[in-house]
């Protein structure tokens, strides 16, 4: 039988898979069927497993042992940097060309305990640096609603894969937005957790006090399956979060939004604000209250976010020598080595971000700089927890504008960095954040997806689930 | 900011450059810096010294794995082997 790939969900999926509607297998297979239709355009995959039948069999046999979970069988996409076990995982550089994992990272190992099925590895900026895949070594992830722009990023892989139909739930992980972003961009739902609700253990660390894996879905409610499925303390990643760390909140059926209008007076494109006015009037019909906010630093987020960020890149990317694993570029001497193998590792975006770091944390430079940043994240924090005590939800655009031209901000890397404005404070305060998709706007005939971005208090996901599943109408 | 400034993060960073590169890395870190800098004018009340709801704290010291559990597959990724270890440069 022909399978609904395009409104199907994970909720939708489970049920046909326990009542025998298709195999896991015929699901997989649809998915292949379609990557192979589809992605030598899109380039979402950088490689498809050759190992789904046997995967498929192990959570066919949950199924008909009544020992499902909601996401056995499920059909995932995983960004580059997360670690599969055996697997490459080349976070797109050529550093990480050949390597290959050797172990689960613990978001995998809790996907394959419930037996969901990995279908391939994504591409993605290297080694999460970007907005828009462009910089992976191994080529651009065209979007799926235009194939002239771009998918976003660092994630854009697993959006796009999600976007095409070539899976059903996909993994990514934010820095600054790399969720986000590209979810908005390919018109799909894109979750960044509280920081510490999802173990860091087995993803390629690129800023440590800002990485978080995050979640693709079609819907609010398939996030949420996510969510769950995925959170809680890991022994392996000592910032995880005990189930007490944060309260939960009771839920109110008519929530407060709050809107900061003043960080949104400039660089945004008239058709994300119409947009964003739309989103407003029907939060408001379903019967929430919209106010106006202050977040008196909210101007410096960016620029703090561009200090702190390449600093701790400088310092993680500083393991990748030649020595242990991945590319070894020979020299004349074992410190030839590490300038060899690093200059022919690491592209041009990543030697840029690990030289600005080096900047920022150079003796002389590190109290105006890296200090600084880090005293003005806390303010950047507390502003947010005192609006926190009037509104439950603050609400922005999830990026200043729809999806790019491939090639248009490639030039200019601060232009690309602007892109990162609404999402990066949700990294810098560890608050959690999810980008749900809020309309289309035309572009020269081409329908290009827009999203809004919700951010709640640390620990409080169930609130963007509600609001959100409210807003897309979901139950 | 100079090229010879440039030369000295590539030293500090341990990343050869070419020449070409400098300029354009010279031309986009300064912009870059420029920008953030903005930073500067902030007025600041706030100590960041303190410690927020989640930390990195260091375990217990002791046995994590079985000895040899992974030896084999983290071998097989290192560039050069001999007898078990991973094979470097003499660097005296």
């Amino acid at each position: 039988m022909a399978i609904d790939l395009k409104n199907l969900t994970i909720k939708k999926a489970h049920e046909d898979l326990l009542a025998k509607k298709y195999t896991v297998l015929e699901l997989a297979n649809a998915y292949l069927e379609n990557i192979k239709k589809k992605d030598s355009e899109i380039h979402a995959y950088l490689e498809v497993f050759d190992d789904i039948s046997a995967q498929a069999k192990v959570a066919q046999e949950k199924i008909d042992s009544g020992t499902a979970h909601l996401l056995t069988g499920i059909p995932f996409a995983i960004k580059d940097n997360i670690l599969i076990q055996g697997k490459t995982a080349s976070a797109s550089s050529k550093i990480l060309e050949k390597y290959h994992a050797t172990y689960d990272a613990t978001v995998i190992k809790k996907l394959r305990d419930v037996g969901a099925i990995f279908i391939g590895r994504t591409n993605m900026d290297e080694f999460a640096m970007g907005g828009s895949t462009e910089n992976s070594a191994f080529g651009v992830t065209k979007n799926p609603h235009d194939i002239s722009r771009v998918s976003g990023g660092s994630s854009g892989g697993s959006a796009a894969a999600l976007a095409m139909d070539g899976c059903l739930a996909a993994l990514g992980t934010d820095t600054g937005g790399s969720v986000r972003q590209p979810a908005s961009f390919c018109g799909v739902v894109g979750l960044k957790p509280t920081y510490g609700a999802l173990s860091r253990h087995g993803l390629i660390a690129m800023g440590s006090s800002l990485d978080q894996a995050g979640t693709f879905a079609k819907t609010v409610a398939d996030t949420e399956i996510l969510f769950n499925t995925l959170a809680g303390q890991d022994k392996m990643d000592a910032t995880t979060l005990k189930s007490d760390t944060y309260a939960p909140s009771p839920i109110k059926k008519s929530l407060t939004i709050g809107i900061p209008r003043h960080a949104m007076e400039k660089g945004i494109d008239s058709e994300v604000l119409s947009n964003f006015e739309k989103t407003i009037k029907q939060l408001k019909e379903l019967g929430h209250t919209v106010v106006d906010i202050t977040l008196p630093n909210i101007g410096y987020a960016l620029s703090v976010y561009y200090v702190i960020m390449p600093a701790e890149v400088s310092s993680n990317l500083a393991r990748f020598d030649g020595v242990k694993y991945g590319l070894h570029v020979d020299g004349k001497n074992s410190i030839e080595d590490y300038f060899a193998t690093r200059a022919e590792g690491f592209g041009k975006e990543v030697r840029r971000r690990i030289l600005l770091g080096t900047y920022v944390l150079s003796s002389g430079y590190y109290d105006a700089y890296y200090n600084k940043a880090n005293a003005l994240r806390k303010k950047i924090g507390n502003d947010f927890v005192e609006a926190f005590k009037n509104v439950d939800v603050i609400m922005t655009p999830t990026t200043p504008s729809p999806a790019f031209k491939i090639g248009e901000k490639t030039n200019d890397p601060l232009s690309m960095y602007l892109a990162d404005i609404f999402t990066v404070t949700a990294n810098l305060t560890g608050m959690p954040a999810i980008s749900i998709p809020s309309g289309f706007t035309q572009e020269k005939g081409v329908s290009l997806p827009l999203g809004i971005q919700m951010t709640a208090p640390h620990g409080q996901e169930a609130i963007l689930f509600a609001l959100g599943k409210d807003f897309l109408g979901e139950k | 900011m100079e090229i010879k400034d440039i030369e000295k993060l590539a030293t500090l960073a341990r990343i050869r450059i070419s020449d070409e590169e400098k300029v354009t890395f010279l031309t986009e870190i300064d912009a870059i810096l420029k920008y953030v800098g903005e930073i500067q004018k902030a007025t600041l009340g706030a100590s960041h010294t303190e410690v927020g709801a989640v930390y990195n704290v260091l375990r217990e010291d002791g046995l994590a794995n079985t000895p040899g559990q992974y030896t084999k597959a983290i071998l097989a990724e290192a560039p050069e082997v001999a007898e078990n270890c991973i094979k470097v440069k003499k660097i005296l």
